[in-house]
């Protein structure tokens, strides 16, 4: 490898390297602050990319506009992040993690179907600036210019955010706040207006990534989730809320994968998600972060214990009841929405144990329901094991993963612990999509149906419905047993937990590995409902899902997530089939939940009647 | 006795009046496809075309006497959402018949769902070949000619170039390492010699290769391959533009000719790239003028290959019914193998032994056309399914059998 080769392919790296901090940068500075975790930061790119093509469409024959464009851009999108901050986030400031970042999910549902809509769903390109178009030449070989610029923008933007931030008093008041925002709050500083403005920074440098990016990218309505992963990993490595972590990652990033490929030209897809899950371990609060300070007075996402009262009792019984006599009076497809609604149940009901009871907040939920998918199908289609013991060596491989996995997990706390579930199915997911020989790779594995004595629907949905019941009769066991009163204990207060002399790592990872098993129990039931299982079973997207649902039916209750998850797969299967723009109903939906709602669907319900909320022991 | 004539002619004429109600009753079809997201783009003017052949086959009195009636579905470009549409489609609305689908992924979950509910699915654009090969089975049949197939098509020519040195440039998944393979076992076959000197595979949707550029760029390979697409070949001509990449390496990209992909390109798509597409422009048969417009008038644009696809689709759907003169699909299957469907680029098989249909691709040069300010095919060729299809025994030994 010649110097030249060298220093090209780290050019090019630093190249990607910059356009990583630029989005990173602002995503990590709200973190900082707020603790908010914007999702919808990767939204705020895209619509800057977006407006900048409207803007150097219309004034098509000035060779101005791509300037005018990054200057009013960012602007633009500035101004929708401060609106957004005031009219929306400052309201959940104080309430649970689950809550913001839901909200901020819905914000990416919402916007993402806003472009489409404003925009349309084919490709869109922006010119290059003329003036930027060319190329120089290093070593006889043409290097772009704009490429150059970027790279050059990268140090001139450190220098202007070290002036703001060591030599202006806005900038002094965001690093105390970031340190310790009560303390900023007690010294008499307007938190209010801190955060609305160090959001609106935020969403601007958004802005400008997305603006700088726009001639470089083809602009299509999926670049939003590219590019968040992406700022995620950087933020989570570099350290959250630290911006020279965030320069130090996405150099590291872009270097690792510019080089990389060199050498493995397959390697990048994992690669990014390996580092993160490294770093997390072996430094968990990220390269130059700092350990996250004791926050005060913080509301967690506490559900109630699970009752035993009389009308506790007979509401269960009723809704029994009516699952089932249900085949009596539906159809076939009725049943299996009834069926893909019951094993979601028991998805929902799994993370809620662990998020609810134990206070740990998976973003990687869906590498469990699908490593027992794919577990199941592997045993039954490359094993030929017949489906019962298949089914049952799925959830041993799902329990299995999770054992490995919540090794590592249960150490961290907080964002730090989710975003390592989160970085371990990534790995999950790109090794099944990636390991064609062994797992279909993305074309996935078919031919996994049940025996015949399963095949039709009725059969199917008795067979699903003595398991999800025995399942959730087994957790709810559970959760009101020593171990469950000692899950929530720690919970409550993990340090006062381990004076009393209880064994808090080791509850915590057991709760980790039964959520895993039961994840992989409604995972089996999903493969045989389905036919095939795909690389799609493991992906975020699938994590996402029962979190929605536990915030529809309500986290403070164990029977919300199961009335979340019956709702949202009606919803699904109603609404989608009517409104073209579903992503953003649903994203208003959980705005307005967020917001009119915080306690979910089991919380609304009037407190005459109540059968699935008891408040008895609480 | 008159009144008895009265009695029985009221009778006839209930019988004939009931008869027509039943036999106006629509034959029902499910169609499922990514009708939202990023799929969107691609699959609108598949379902305009469908929409096309739909009101052409019911204006001429539709098929057995019954219209047709489709019920579109989304499948969100997610495999478990589509079989949930399958699922409705087949027990709820009671559907005949089952087509469509884009992805791969797609295709192949509602193949599996037909082959186990023994519903006839007409696969029209997804390009696996296991569609129809490894995983093939009597209830799928598939339009449109997969990766192999194209890839072959275009090593046949490449293989006339003095080209040996290549680098190839893909997304990572199946799709993009089989566009490759195939065309990279036939140039070997044809060009013993031929070496591979660099190769990537970013993830799909990466829209970032500035690594990947300069990669090529020190492998100084003759000739470049890439089965990139959509967003990430826009992207990547953006960025490998300035690099220099176009004027010193030949390029040769699969299905980069379609409509689909060199329009959004507009004056920045690549000349002198050997590619599979589309040239509606210039196919000049009296039956494909009329499609075209046809076409036009419906929609008031010019008809993409998803176009040209979903009126295929249709079509041979409808023949396959008539031609087995009831809905059983059984018989309906029985009928559509080997059957020969005219098409505006003339007629098209569905082979017996693996229900791929013959239809070809076309292959020729990419240049610059300043009258409608985008790229298009130049000195290309048709070359028909029949010529690169594998045969009988290739089948056969592919599924294992």
């Amino acid at each position: 490898m010649g110097l030249q080769l060298v220093v090209i392919q780290a050019l090019a790296g630093l190249a990607s390297a910059m356009f990583l901090f630029l989005v990173a940068a602002g995503l990590s500075l709200i973190f900082g602050v707020s603790r908010i975790v914007n999702f919808a930061h990767g939204s705020f790119y895209m619509l800057a990319a977006y407006v900048t093509y409207s803007l150097t469409q219309s004034l098509p024959s000035s060779p101005w506009s791509f300037w005018l464009a990054l200057l009013v851009a960012p602007l633009a999108i500035a101004a929708l992040g401060g609106f957004i901050e005031v009219a929306l986030l400052r309201r959940v400031y104080r309430a649970p993690e689950i809550s913001q970042l839901l909200l901020t999910f819905a914000l990416v549902l919402f916007f993402g179907d806003a472009v489409k809509y404003l925009w349309g769903v084919s490709n869109k390109s922006v010119p290059m600036p003329a003036l930027l178009a060319g190329s120089v030449p290093l070593w006889g070989q043409p290097f772009p210019v704009y490429y150059l610029l970027v790279i050059a923008l990268g140090p001139l933007l450190m220098a202007g955010l070290w002036l703001l931030f060591y030599r202006t008093r806005f900038g002094i008041l965001v690093r105390a706040a970031t340190e310790d925002r009560e303390m900023v709050a007690a010294l008499g500083e307007d938190q209010a207006r801190l955060f609305t403005r160090v959001f609106v920074f935020g969403s601007w440098l958004a802005g400008l990534g997305g603006t700088l990016a726009a001639p470089m990218v083809a602009l299509t309505p999926g670049m939003d989730a590219t590019v968040i992963v992406e700022a995620f990993v950087v933020v989570v490595v570099g350290g959250m809320g630290s911006f020279s972590g965030s320069l130090l990652a996405a150099l590291l990033i872009g270097e690792l994968q510019s080089f990389g490929l060199l050498v493995f030209p397959r390697l990048p897809m994992i690669l990014v998600f390996a580092l993160m899950a490294v770093v997390l371990i072996v430094r968990p609060w990220g390269l130059l972060g700092t350990p996250p300070p004791v926050l005060r007075g913080e509301s967690g996402a506490a559900a109630r214990p699970p009752g035993r009262s009389l009308a506790g009792r007979l509401g269960w019984l009723a809704v029994g009841l009516g699952l089932v006599l249900l085949p009596a009076g539906a159809g076939p497809f009725t049943l299996l929405v009834a069926v893909e609604a019951l094993t979601f149940a028991l998805f929902a009901c799994s993370l809620h144990v662990l998020m609810g009871y134990g206070g740990m907040l998976s973003f990687g939920h869906a590498a469990y329901f699908g490593l027992g998918a794919y577990g199941a199908a592997l045993w039954l289609t490359r094993g030929g094991l017949p489906m019962p013991a298949a089914a049952a060596l799925g959830t041993v491989t799902a329990a299995l993963a999770a054992a490995l996995f919540g090794l590592f997990c249960v150490r961290l706390r907080g964002i730090y612990f989710s975003m390592l579930t989160l970085a371990f199915a990534q790995v999950a997911y790109t090794v099944v999509f990636q390991w064609y020989d062994f797992t279909g790779g993305d074309n996935g594995l078919l031919g996994v149906w049940p025996p015949l004595w399963l095949a039709s629907p009725q059969a199917y949905y008795f067979f699903t419905l003595a398991v999800v019941g025995g399942a959730v009769w087994l957790l709810h066991a559970l959760l009101r047993s020593p171990f469950g009163l000692t899950l929530r204990a720690i919970r409550d207060n993990p340090r006062r937990a381990l004076t009393v002399g209880l064994g808090v790592a080791s509850h915590q990872y057991a709760a980790f590995v039964i959520a895993g098993f039961f994840a992989g129990v409604a995972g089996v039931l999903f493969a045989f409902q389905k036919g095939s299982v795909f690389p799609d079973y493991l992906f975020v997207l699938k994590s996402l899902e029962p979190l929605v649902m536990i915030l529809l039916g309500g986290m403070q209750s164990f029977a919300g997530p199961l009335l979340g998850a019956g709702l949202y797969k009606l919803l699904d299967t109603v609404v989608t089939a009517y409104v073209e723009y579903w992503s953003a109903l649903l994203g208003l939906i959980l705005i307005a939940l967020v917001l009119l709602c915080p306690q979910g669907l089991t919380g609304a319900v009037p407190s005459g009647w109540q059968p699935w909320r008891v408040s008895r022991g609480h | 006795m008159r009144t008895y004539r009265r009695v029985r002619g009221m009778w006839g004429l209930c019988l004939v009046l009931l008869s027509s109600a039943v036999l106006a009753q629509p034959i029902r079809i499910g169609e499922i496809n990514s009708y939202s997201g990023v799929g969107a783009a691609f699959t609108k003017p598949y379902r305009d075309a469908v929409e096309l052949a739909q009101e052409e086959i019911n204006a001429a009195g539709g098929v057995l006497g019954r219209p047709l009636e489709i019920l579109f579905r989304d499948d969100k470009l997610r495999p478990d959402e589509a079989v949930k549409h399958a699922q409705e489609l087949v027990f709820q609305q009671r559907v005949h018949f089952l087509m469509g689908t884009f992805s791969s992924a797609v295709g192949l979950a509602v193949s599996e769902f037909a082959r186990r509910h023994r519903v006839l699915f007409l696969a029209a654009e997804p390009l696996t070949e296991a569609l129809t090969w490894q995983k093939g089975h009597r209830y799928v049949f598939r339009v449109r000619p997969n990766t192999w197939v194209q890839g072959r098509i275009l090593a046949e020519r490449a293989a006339r170039l003095p080209y040996t040195t290549y680098a190839v440039i893909g997304p990572d998944y199946e799709y993009g390492h089989k566009a490759w393979e195939g065309f990279w076992q036939r140039l070997q076959a044809l060009k013993p010699g031929v070496r591979l000197v660099s190769a990537s595979w970013p993830k799909l949707g990466a829209g970032e290769f500035s690594a990947h550029i300069t990669k090529i760029v020190q492998a100084q390979p003759e000739a470049v391959y890439t089965s990139l697409f959509g967003s990430d070949w826009i992207a990547f001509v953006k960025q490998a533009t300035p690099f220099g990449l176009f004027a010193k390496h030949f390029f040769i990209g699969i299905l980069l000719g379609e409509p689909e992909y060199i329009d959004p390109l507009g004056p920045d798509a690549p000349e002198g790239m050997l590619v599979t597409g589309y040239p509606w422009y210039a196919i000049d048969t009296p039956a494909h003028r009329a499609f075209v417009e046809a076409y036009q008038r419906k929609t008031g644009t010019h008809p993409f290959l998803g176009s040209l696809v979903g009126y295929i689709t249709l079509h041979s759907l409808a023949r396959a019914i008539a031609a087995a003169g009831t809905l059983d699909t059984e018989r309906v299957i029985d009928a559509f193998e080997g059957l020969t469907v005219p098409t505006p680029i003339g007629p098209v098989t569905y082979r017996d032994f693996d229900h791929q249909s013959t239809m070809g691709a076309w292959v020729g040069t990419s240049r610059y056309d300043p009258t409608r300010g985008v790229a298009i095919m130049v000195d290309w060729t048709y070359v028909p399914g029949e010529q690169v299809l594998p045969s009988r025994e290739e089948v056969a030994r592919l599924r294992g059998q």
